[in-house]
């Protein structure tokens, strides 16, 4: 059995639908990415599934529990990394960490044991009895990270988790959520909007206005491009689409300041655009298959383009 | 349905982050010092009274306003924590909602008693004598008012989004209840209309089941209901808003 079934997922915001039908399914150790821009319906979906939305149509179970009428059970199978923080900056690395086991009712030595656990998975054992207000923007997040494990849930959930952070912090996040599906094998959901975090998924949904556009491993779906991504840029690119699509028979997408085409052996292919092109070529751009790739593919835009406001959650 | 250990760890929260907010602590210790000796002595020069000192007879409603306050501003925690993310870490959590609301309204109810009875060790000084009983009869009386404002607070909070809105409606909230509470005057001087707002205002009675402990006997600054009338009032209220906040806070995400 699927650990989340969702089907037919409906949720509408003052009438208008922020998720329109999505259906999928997420196996048990699984890490599953929910891949789209912002606004696409991935944060409005994941708080269903944590039971803090309520639903206007479909089904969605976690653990084999309704997310509507069993929210008390299946918020017991869940650990949730939220978008925002939500750790109280006044108490300590260890007080935060407590509150959250006694929460789910765990006994005093049980906790104490889990607590040392984590902490040193996430490598704070040392700032154990600091104020969380003194720690950065990364230790922050491993905290929650840590909190959010330590009541071992079936699924753990994470939205954006590195947003907000810089780089070199993002990828040190990112190192560890992937040693920590190694040694934990839970099952884990994420949104994200950054492209190459979403590789480290084993299936991905790609998700726009509140569609799933497309589901699979990511090298499923860069497969599915058969081919490299060329991206072309003349001086006239209406003629440059209408002679490739005549004489070459390719048809080139039109992108904003340019063209793009997907082909077999690009490099090789190159040289015979500048023989049959009668416009200037101002530059040609070759990209091995990307998950952004993918993206503008299936929408004939990039997923930056389209950082709208972020939808009202609450 | 309640989950003891949540209650216990969301009141050690509390707690941990009253004693750790220096400013709060030492305005709180202030407040009702500055009204006993500043304001009371003031009035007691100025006013003649018979059986009791002003000084003295104000000391049961100053105890009425540290409860007051402490008991009210306590349940900024619930903005507090929405604002600042920290509410969605305890609604996604399995406990229920009424735990959460149960856990404010002890955490807020023990800190207020907690003051109070600081404040009572000051009556001696005033040269007003409480035994023994009379402090546990005290403990008890102002764990229902403490209760009752507690509730009522988060009831209020339960609706408020932001801080600022919070301060705002919040004193707008208590310095009526304050003034109409029968600490400084009392509710039998006031003009008939204005009596009707004292007659609904828990803090009123809280005060007077003060006045039955601490200035027995009879007299234009004595207490002016039963007793019993004082702490069943207070009671139903208490448990209306605590029915309310719940209900409130089931209903809200």
């Amino acid at each position: 059995m699927s650990i989340i079934q969702v089907k037919d997922l409906v949720k509408r915001y003052n009438g208008v639908e922020a998720v329109s039908g999505v259906s999928f399914e997420v196996e048990e150790g699984e890490t599953f990415g929910f891949l789209g821009p912002n606004g696409a319906g991935k944060t409005t979906t994941i708080n269903i599934l944590c039971t803090l939305l309520g639903f206007d149509s479909g089904t969605a179970l976690v653990n084999g529990h309704d997310c509507r009428n069993d929210a008390h059970q299946v918020r017991s199978s869940i650990g949730l990394v939220f978008q925002e923080m939500t750790l109280d900056n006044d108490l300590t690395a260890y007080e935060n960490l407590k509150f959250h086991c006694y929460m789910y009712n765990m006994e005093k030595r049980l906790a104490e044991a889990r607590i040392r656990e984590i902490l040193g998975v996430v490598g704070l054992s040392d700032r154990r009895d600091d104020l969380v207000r003194k720690f950065s923007g990364g230790m922050k997040r491993r905290l929650e990270i840590a909190r959010g494990l330590l009541h071992r849930p079936r699924v753990l959930f994470l939205d954006e988790p590195t947003l907000g952070l810089d780089p070199q912090t993002r990828s040190h996040v990112w190192e560890f959520i992937t040693e920590l599906k190694r040694s934990e094998g839970n099952t884990v959901f994420m949104t994200t909007h950054y492209m190459e975090e979403a590789e480290v998924c084993d299936r991905i949904a790609i998700i726009d206005g509140g569609r799933i556009i497309a589901c699979g491993s990511p090298d499923e779906l860069k497969r599915a491009l058969r081919g490299d991504t060329v991206y072309l840029r003349t001086k006239d690119d209406a003629t440059a689409a209408s002679e490739m699509s005549g004489r070459l028979g390719l048809s080139p997408r039109q992108l904003e300041g340019g063209l793009a085409f997907t082909i077999e052996s690009a490099e090789k292919f190159i040289p015979r655009l500048f023989e049959t092109l009668s416009v200037g070529i101002i530059s040609v751009n070759l990209k091995r298959p990307s998950l952004e790739d993918v993206f503008i593919n299936l929408t004939g835009r990039e997923i930056r383009e389209n950082n709208g406001p972020q939808r009202a959650r609450g | 349905m309640l989950t003891y250990r949540a209650i216990y760890v969301i009141t050690l929260r509390e707690f941990k982050r009253f004693f750790r907010q220096k400013g709060r602590l030492v305005v709180t210790a202030a407040r009702p010092l500055i009204w006993l000796f500043i304001v009371g002595s003031g009035f007691t020069m100025l006013i003649d009274t018979e059986e009791v000192e002003y000084i003295q007879f104000i000391l049961p409603g100053i105890v009425g306003m540290t409860i007051l306050f402490s008991s009210i501003f306590s349940t900024i925690s619930v903005v507090w924590d929405r604002e600042f993310g920290f509410l969605r870490e305890m609604l996604v959590s399995p406990v229920s909602r009424v735990t959460i609301v149960f856990g404010k309204l002890l955490s807020g109810t023990t800190l207020s008693v907690f003051q109070g009875a600081a404040l009572l060790l000051i009556a001696p000084f005033l040269g007003l004598g409480v035994g023994v009983l009379d402090y546990l009869a005290m403990l008890v009386l102002m764990t229902l008012v403490a209760l009752a404002i507690t509730a009522l607070g988060l009831f209020v909070a339960s609706f408020l989004e932001s801080l600022e809105g919070f301060n705002v409606i919040m004193n707008f909230i208590v310095l009526p209840m304050f003034f109409l509470s029968g600490a400084l005057y009392p509710v039998g001087s006031f003009p008939p209309y204005i009596k009707v707002f004292a007659y609904i205002n828990p803090l009123c009675y809280g005060v007077d089941s003060f006045k039955h402990v601490l200035l027995p006997g009879s007299g234009r600054l004595a207490a002016e209901f039963p007793m019993l009338l004082d702490v069943v009032f207070v009671s139903v209220f208490a448990v209306a808003f605590t029915f309310a906040s719940a209900l409130v806070f089931e209903r809200r995400k």
